[in-house]
């Protein structure tokens, strides 16, 4: 076998991995799939039945009375969370981005992202514990109440502001985790454009931040488009994090900025020994098919954000 | 406001006075940079916090019984999820580094026809699904269908998964860096495609290789979801069972620990914190000076 077709295999197995957990997730979940129909994403119920009541047979499938799966919940808190994640994140993002690029000398750059970049290396468990002991605590004794009294009349802002656990805390927790993202894909980018069009800008008597502003930064939006997508798509599946301090709420529809949330990923860690006690297996098929879902969300956003990089890397390369 | 003072003016047709356009522009422009200024220090101010509260809290947990003991209930020592996270992510690395290294090889140096972007592209989507997904596929397809029960191999599988799009990313950089005239050199010389790439290519990559497998390393130090329900966790030091055994990991005390309501396993939650936090920090800062080396390596050859 030529060495050519040896690693072309090997790489094919690499790639191959995504298809396979893809086909096995959905080849598991199936049962599931037939049994929840549409309504598994837009209803707002998760119930595994009455588990100590015989089960009945619904499509050949043993299923327990009264079980009834819909995560409309869980969609929901994922979107929300990463939309205040979002909110956040890139206006930072792109500040930060900013300052790194074009505000420093050039001598200092490197080790000044390095310090944005950590925020990228420090493990989703950590993030937990950090928000778990301290976020939480400092959020919703001081920081929330005050926002309510202050700020109540802002849709969503106002009402009770629980404990801590919840919506902005998860999404202010996972903004600081995809946020690296953002600069770093926006920093490569402002710099490596070619002077030239700066010293246009500056030759037409552009100041340095007015050529940043109206030249640099609308020359590299698909990059930035592009960060910020993979960026919601890190969000969209963080674990961890968000499962130390959403509050985890089942069954629940967010009804301000502080309610307590849980999100896709969240919930197959926190329901799965649950979930086991379901004698007919329908639950943890169920887990799988909110599995199935999130990663199948989060290939198309990648997906979507990749192309549009690649499309970028290409017409730059097409110019240079 | 629509438009800057500068095309409000011409549109006017009118000239102010410059001092006043000047202060505004002036004005305007360090609005800006305080602004970006601002988001890099809240994002400064945020790693320092986090760090800050790790390796405080940390450093008041660490007792020598920590390294000597295993857990027990929620008191005792780590030595059982220390030997675990090492066992973990050496073999994740033995599966993913072969596997990794040859498809990076492929897309570097194979990048003809219309497989390579394929390839490419699904890799890359890989490296976005969430760890929790390919941990309950690995739940699902080892622990359960193949029987494994938790295990070392079903977690080390699991996060050898997570690990392969990152090495073959990075070793296809790595390799694409190599200057062309080498492997021109080679060809002339009679070699084939193995021997140019694996006695020539890839020791001409190898630093830049290597810092891919120390940040895949790190990763599979810190990762938690796909841990969960592959690994499991054991209070007892690994008996050498590659199935059927569940074993222990740091970022599973952390997370396990912290919220249980007693000081001893807070103790443990945040010793493992700083174990984690600190290894991973020293990856980062070691493959920062690695890249910084060579990119002052290549400047230097190319100058």
């Amino acid at each position: 076998m030529s060495f050519h077709l040896f690693t072309g295999l090997l790489a094919c197995l690499v790639a191959g991995t995504l298809v396979i957990i893809v086909a096995f997730l959905g080849l598991y979940a199936w049962p599931a799939v037939r049994l929840n129909g549409f309504s598994f994403l837009y209803k707002n119920t998760w119930s595994l039945g009455f588990l100590y009541r015989n089960p009945i047979t619904v499509h050949g499938q043993q299923v327990l009375r009264g079980a009834h799966y819909g995560i409309l919940f869980l969609i929901v808190g994922t979107l929300l969370s990463t939309l205040v994640a979002l909110a956040i994140a890139v206006p930072v993002g792109v500040g930060a981005a900013m300052f790194l690029a074009e505000g420093l000398p050039p001598s200092l750059q490197t080790w000044f992202s390095f310090f944005v970049e950590l925020l990228a290396a420090i493990p989703s468990v950590v993030y937990g514990l950090w928000g778990y002991v301290v976020v939480i605590p400092f959020l919703g004794h001081r920081v929330f109440p005050f926002l309510a009294r202050h700020f109540g009349f802002i849709p969503f802002f106002g009402g009770a502001v629980g404990s801590g656990y919840g919506l902005l805390t998860s999404g202010l927790v996972l903004s600081l985790m995809i946020v690296p993202l953002i600069t770093a894909t926006l920093r490569d980018a402002l710099v490596a454009q070619q002077a030239d069009l700066r010293e246009a800008a500056v030759a037409l008597g552009a100041s340095r931040f007015e050529a940043l502003r109206t030249v640099l930064l609308p020359a590299t939006r698909r990059v930035l488009i592009g960060g910020s997508i993979l960026a919601t798509g890190r969000a969209l599946g963080e674990t961890m994090a968000v499962l130390m301090i959403s509050g985890n709420a089942v069954n629940y529809l967010p009804g301000n900025i502080y309610a307590p949330i849980s999100t896709m990923a969240s919930f197959i860690v926190s329901q799965l020994d649950s979930a086991l006690t379901d004698p007919t297996g329908m639950a943890v098929r169920s887990l799988a098919e909110v599995a199935l879902v999130l990663c199948l969300i989060s290939i198309v956003v990648n997906g979507f954000a990749r192309i549009l990089l690649y499309y970028e890397g290409r017409q730059s390369a097409r110019v240079a | 406001m629509t438009a800057t003072p500068a095309e409000g003016e011409a549109r006017a047709g009118t000239v102010r006075p410059t001092g006043s356009r000047r202060l505004r522009r002036r004005v305007f422009d360090s609005l800006g940079w305080s602004l970006s200024l601002l988001a890099f220090l809240l994002l400064g101010s945020a790693t320092v916090w986090i760090l800050v509260v790790v390796f405080e809290r940390g450093y008041h947990a660490l007792t020598p019984t920590i390294l000597t003991h295993v857990t027990e209930g929620y008191g005792g020592g780590l030595i059982n999820a220390i030997e675990g996270t090492g066992v973990l992510a050496l073999g994740s690395l033995l599966l993913a580094i072969p596997p990794g290294l040859a498809a990076g090889i492929y897309l570097a140096e194979f990048d003809h026809g219309r497989l390579a972007p394929v390839i490419r592209f699904l890799v890359d989507v890989l490296v976005g699904v969430p760890s929790i997904v390919i941990g309950y596929f690995g739940y699902v397809l080892m622990v359960v269908d193949f029987g494994w029960g938790f295990s070392v191999t079903a977690g080390s599988v699991a996060l050898a998964i997570i690990l392969l799009p990152y090495i073959c990313r990075s070793s296809e950089m790595a390799i694409r860096q190599v200057p062309h005239s080498l492997r021109e050199a080679a060809y002339a010389l009679g070699a084939g495609d193995a021997r140019v790439t694996l006695n020539i290519v890839v020791p001409a990559a190898l630093p830049g290789i290597l810092t891919g497998i120390l940040l895949g390393f790190a990763i599979s130090v810190g990762e938690t979801a796909p841990l969960l329900y592959t690994a499991g966790w054991n209070n007892y030091l690994w008996t050498g069972h590659l199935t059927n055994e569940p074993i222990g990991y740091l970022t599973y005390a952390i997370w396990a620990f912290v919220t249980e309501p007693f000081a001893s396993a807070h103790a443990l939650a945040y010793a493992a914190a700083l174990f984690v936090t600190l290894f991973v920090l020293i990856i980062a800062i070691f493959s920062r000076l690695l890249l910084d080396q060579n990119a002052r390596l290549r400047r230097r050859d190319q100058g």
